[in-house]
């Protein structure tokens, strides 16, 4: 009975690992060598403690049951007990075993940590990711400083390239994590920490902070974005240029709401006065696919709506409500919507 | 096995004047002055287990807010206080507490054949301690002043910048409070079982439960004081304006989170290592023979012990340390799996040769095995660095740390609560209760915590208080909220079960499991006194390798309350020493200290004006009574009576 | 038994009515009729004595949370970039008691709001009016006029004064219509 149930539960455990396979933003459904490697590496070590487990908890059945006793008053002890040679050997044989399979998976550990960091490149892309509450700036350095290009929440990455990311915080730990790409790295205040990261199949690859950075700590997402060289490339020199003039009445009305209101004190749009390095910045902000660090669409509603309130999306987030007339809300959603 | 008539309590002159010497004070005042290791082992447990219950009840409205995406029944303010202290009650006010302090202060004495714990009044001094400690964290928690950071607090979220108020500050108190208690309680059992042990329990003779706290005691004295430090550093940083851990001015984050771990991670040994050692009590008493291999398992728990503060940086493996380190401590975690391993093969040889009889408290063995084996295995997925930078601070972590601690710590707990139930109260526990009580939590716990290990592996990250609906995590968190459901009721029928049982359960005799070791030699529950007379022991299992006729000790006073004190080794008696009778130090130091602790995170001056208080009631304690003054310790050579 | 768990059950109760910390994330803006009643000069016809301004709204001065952001917005909107962390530069420092337009909450925050002759720009339409109150807030502990549980801590910055919550408390001279002169 007691068996039935373990090896039932034990099958359980199998087939929910085998279901969960196709999930998006699973470690198990690798997108990269990286997370392909930690795939294998979680499935050997997966079948070496099931075997184990089925083992265990098939000794201890038996061993439990082969010469029970079913009196409900205390029997006499055993002084000398038969066996107890057989036991020791099969004990000292246990022993030997697992230290062996310890040693095994070590081995198989470390060869595995070497593959995941292995990467190495010429002239690798470097992208600068500073997390902040709750939002990730996304910076990718150059040594000329208009060629510097600085979005938020969406990192684009050429596929099948290695490229280096390069972590600090501006204010607590926060952590790095994209489970279809690679292992998590912590984002440490007063640390420059470096990783490689490389994605060998265009999509769009969600990942999330996985360490307890506060209030929004939950709702705070960021995507990768791996596209062939040429997109990248190209969407690095759209990147780069500052927003476009405004070409009809109601973005210019727009932009003038943006520059007037709270907006200015912290966001930046290059091209216009609005330089607060504060919140995220928003030159670029409608050729993005989601807003407020992953959590919303970039649709015209969504974005009303979080710019009128966002406390009701993310309470204790950093950006204060805006309440306005629907007319400079149109305008200004018009203005925000042209900023590809 | 039969009850030696020497030790045990019977009506008799003698039983009357120990009965006098040893027995508590009556009323408000007595409860306050008691310093009996039963009384304060019983306290313990029932403390420990409100606070259980308490984070019990956390963990059900954590379950509530994550049972469905984009849930409204907290805000984060709430949830971040609410998980915090979850954790900090479950780690701090709950496992430590009970599966050290509480067990080892009522079980150490009767087990070893002492009268008393070693240093009473310092033992009831760490209960008081403990509950300052309960009260300063709770009452955060109701004030809406609660630690809000996890239970373990990273820097630089709780530091002075991103956690503004008092509610880290609480947190890092509380620490203080409780680790003080746990000290106190190392420094009573260490004694008690090197120089209070019955004559005759050489080292090789002590049960592997007194091995076990002997070892714990030792791994709190070393790995508390790291975590005290840690959270005074924080508070300094938060109230005395010092730099320990701000990167601007030359600190340090990661020096936190190292001295937290090389704290935190014994600690989770000093609560799982009870487990282990209960669990191999109830199988030798119900396989009905000796354990298999108790060298082998007395050297598992020290090396333990040992190994258990080498492995801290596996805590740590996403920090972006170096790959060669990081590897050194992925050896070394598992390298911890080995004397465990042994424990788990001794305990099936032990049940193999044995005649096994699966009474109650072997339900919970069982459930031992089957969870904390699949949190063991979990754990040898997180020690290799690429799949633990995977699913690092996600629910498979907690999915582990759960299997590992209720399964190793909580399972043992339970059926040491129904092992030694007759004991402490004196009759039965009901045993269809204990028995639905068991299904009831197993297959909840099951549900709960076995889905969160799919749930980390499709990405879900932990501390969250809610999560997107397109994430596809809302039916494995509903399926996790169902299981604690029942795990709720199987805690409610285990608490009405003790109610019940207490009135209208069969009254139990000495030793209704016809086990070895001392404590059922005494009645149930035992006389203030512990044993009519101080036993002799022959064998490992007292109770089942004594001669025909009991050899006892005599000649130790009942008019005061005297211990005997044997050698360390060896256990030959070598003096007697008088212990203090109720006292109210223990309570009123404890107050006072409470007062200057809670004070010092309000303004450093209370630190100053607090020493006077503090002096005062150090030489109260220590104030020799008449007695003492004129007595000098005595060396008399010892006879045995035969 | 049964009457001690009561007893304590009913102290957690008890506990529970007590005033709690009050963190608001979102909080409703304050009544309209602060700017029209501060008086930001010293001059008035008649003499006698200064009214007092308006007191602040219950809140911001009683929650290290508010208190705590009015240290970030201070740092995040700039003002350190004319009054230097409290020490003064272009604008006049914020933590000795001297005050041009009244140290009052409500000249404070009038200050903030309309913006002074030489230099204060006015944040109107720019910040919302909680924010205001929080930068309030934090501005009286920079002189030492919070207790020292809701003043913050030291920031996570480099060391270059003490923290508000060690400013021994000054009293504020009210308004002297004088910039302080550099020494």
């Amino acid at each position: 009975m007691r068996l039935a149930r373990q090896v039932g539960s034990g099958l359980v455990w199998i087939c929910g690992s085998a279901i969960l396979s196709d999930a998006q933003g699973s470690i198990l459904r690798p997108a990269g060598a990286q997370a392909g490697n930690v795939e294998w590496l979680y499935w050997t070590i997966f079948w070496i403690a099931f075997v184990v487990y089925v083992l265990v908890v098939l000794a201890f059945t038996r061993a439990a049951t082969r010469n029970r006793v079913r009196d409900k008053e205390p029997v006499p002890v055993l002084q000398n007990p038969p066996g107890e040679r057989g036991a020791l050997i099969a004990v000292h044989s246990a022993l030997a075993i697992t230290v062996i399979t310890l040693f095994v998976v070590l081995g198989m550990s470390v060869v595995t940590g070497k593959k995941v960091e292995g990467l190495t490149s010429k002239n690798p892309i470097t992208i600068q990711v500073t997390g902040h509450q709750w939002w990730w700036e996304v910076t990718y350095p150059n040594s000329q400083a208009d060629q510097t290009v600085t979005t938020a929440n969406e990192i684009h990455v050429p596929v099948g390239k290695p490229v280096v990311i390069l972590t600090s915080s501006a204010d607590v730990i926060h952590s790095f994590w994209p489970p279809n790409i690679r292992g998590k790295r912590d984002l440490l205040p007063g640390y420059q920490n470096a990783f490689w990261m490389q994605v060998d199949e265009p999509g769009i690859f969600r990942g999330q902070c996985a360490e307890f950075c506060g209030y929004q700590h939950a709702h705070m997402g960021f995507a990768i974005v791996a596209e062939s060289v040429d997109d990248f490339s190209k969407w690095l020199e759209k990147q780069r240029k500052p927003a476009e003039l405004p070409t009809d009445e109601e973005i210019g009305r727009g932009q003038q709401v943006f520059l007037s209101h709270a907006c200015v004190m912290c966001h930046t749009i290059r091209g216009t006065g609005a330089a607060s390095r504060m919140g995220p910045d928003l030159t670029h902000l409608a050729g993005r696919h989601m807003i407020a660090a992953e959590t919303l669409p970039n649709t015209r509603g969504a974005l009303a709506g979080w710019i009128v309130d966002p406390q009701s999306t993310k309470p204790g987030s950093q950006m204060a409500p805006n309440p306005m007339s629907s007319d400079d809300l149109n305008a200004l959603l018009a203005f925000l919507q042209s900023l590809q | 096995m039969a009850v030696a008539d020497p030790i045990i309590a019977s009506p008799s002159e003698r039983h009357e004047r120990l009965a006098r010497t040893w027995s508590d004070g009556r009323g408000v005042y007595g409860w306050f002055t008691n310093v009996h290791h039963t009384t304060i082992g019983r306290r313990y447990m029932i403390t420990s287990f409100l606070f259980f219950v308490l984070g019990g009840i956390l963990a059900a409205l954590i379950r509530l807010q994550l049972a469905r995406p984009e849930n409204h029944l907290l805000d984060p303010d709430k949830y971040n206080q609410i998980f915090t202290v979850h954790g900090s009650t479950m780690i701090f006010l709950f496992a430590v507490p009970m599966m050290y302090q509480a067990f080892g202060v009522y079980l150490v004495p009767l087990m070893v054949g002492a009268r008393n714990i070693a240093f009473p009044r310092l033992a009831a001094f760490s209960y008081y301690i403990y509950v300052g400690g309960c009260l300063l964290l709770w009452g955060g928690l109701l004030l809406n002043i609660g630690a809000d950071t996890g239970w373990f607090s990273y820097v630089t979220l709780s530091g002075p910048a991103f956690s503004p108020g008092k509610r880290v500050d609480f947190w890092a108190q509380m620490i203080t409070f409780t680790e003080l208690s746990a000290l106190a309680v190392a420094v009573c059992l260490i004694v008690t079982i090197f120089k209070h042990r019955a004559p005759g329990m050489t080292l090789n003779r002590m049960p592997l439960l007194i091995w076990e706290k002997l070892v714990l005691s030792f791994m709190v004295i070393f790995a508390m004081p790291a975590v005290m430090l840690v959270s005074s550093m924080l508070l300094m940083d938060r109230t005395a304006n010092t730099h320990f851990f701000n990167p601007a001015e030359g600190g340090d984050v990661l020096l936190y989170q190292h001295l937290f771990w090389f704290f935190g991670h014994p600690d989770v040994y000093i609560i799982f290592l009870p487990g282990a050692a209960i669990v191999s009590t109830l199988v030798t008493t119900f396989s009905r023979r000796h354990i298999f291999g108790y060298p082998g398992i007395v050297v598992a728990t020290i090396a333990t012990g040992f190994l258990g503060f080498g492995v801290w940086v596996h805590h740590m493996f996403a920090t972006g340390l170096p790959q060669l380190s990081e590897s050194f401590f992925t050896a070394a975690t598992l390298m911890i799996v080995i004397p465990t391993a042994y424990q788990f093969f001794c305990w099936v040889a032990t049940l193999w040769t044995g005649r096994p009889q699966l009474r109650l408290p072997m339900l919970w063995v069982g459930g031992f095995f089957f969870v904390f084996l699949i949190g063991g295995l979990s754990g040898l997925m997180l020690a290799s660095v690429p799949v633990d930078q995977q699913v690092h601070d996600t629910f498979f972590v907690v999915a582990h740390f759960h299997y590992v601690l209720i399964g190793g710590a909580v399972f043992p707990m339970f059926g040491a609560l129904y092992y030694w139930y007759p004991k402490i109260v004196g009759r039965m526990a009901n045993e269809t209760l204990a028995r639905v009580h068991f299904w009831l939590f197993f297959i909840g716990f099951n549900l709960t915590f076995f889905t969160m290990h799919f749930l980390g592996l499709r990405g879900m990250p932990r501390r969250v208080y809610t999560y997107l609906p397109e994430m596809h995590w809302a039916s494995l968190n509903l399926i996790a909220t169902s299981g604690a459901i029942f795990m709720t009721a199987g805690v409610l029928v285990f608490l009405f079960n003790v109610f019940w049982s207490r009135e209208k359960g069969p009254i139990a005799t000495a030793n209704p499991w016809g086990a070895g070791t001392l404590e059922w030699g005494v009645s149930s529950p035992p006389p203030p006194y512990n044993f009519l007379n101080i036993p002799i022991v022959s064998g490992r299992e007292a109770l089942w390798d004594d001669p025909p006729h009991q050899p006892v000790v005599s000649g130790l006073r009942d008019d005061v309350r005297e211990m005997l004190l044997t050698n360390s080794l060896d256990a030959e008696p070598e003096g007697r020493e008088e212990q203090p009778g109720p006292s109210i130090w223990p309570f009123v130091s404890a107050v006072v200290v409470s007062v200057v602790l809670i004070g010092s995170i309000f303004t450093l001056w209370a630190v100053v004006y607090g020493i006077v208080p503090i002096i005062i009631t150090i030489v109260g304690w220590i104030w020799p009574t008449q007695r003492e003054a004129s007595q000098t310790r005595s060396h008399e050579k010892w006879s045995v009576a035969p | 038994m049964a009457y001690r768990l009561a007893l304590a059950a009913l102290l957690l109760i008890v506990l529970a009515g007590c005033e709690r910390e009050d963190r608001r994330f979102r909080p409703s803006p304050s009544a309209a009729n602060i700017l029209n009643s501060v008086q930001v000069s010293g001059l008035h016809p008649g003499g006698g004595p200064l009214q007092g301004g308006p007191a602040l709204p219950g809140y911001y001065e009683e929650s290290a949370y508010a208190v705590n952001e009015g240290k970030r917005l201070f740092n995040q909107y700039n003002c350190s970039g004319c009054h230097a962390n409290g020490g003064g530069g272009i604008g006049p420092p914020l933590m000795d008691p001297a005050w041009i337009y009244g140290g009052e909450p409500g000249n404070i925050f009038a200050t903030i709001m309309q913006g002074r002759p030489n230099g204060m720009p006015s944040f109107r339409n720019r910040i919302p009016e909680y924010q205001a109150w929080e930068i309030v807030a934090y501005v009286r502990s920079l002189s030492g006029q919070l207790p020292s549980d809701v003043a913050p801590a030291r920031g996570d910055d480099a060391y270059f004064k003490p923290a508000e919550q060690a400013m021994p408390k000054q009293t504020p001279t009210g308004i002297t219509g004088v910039p302080e002169k550099k020494k």
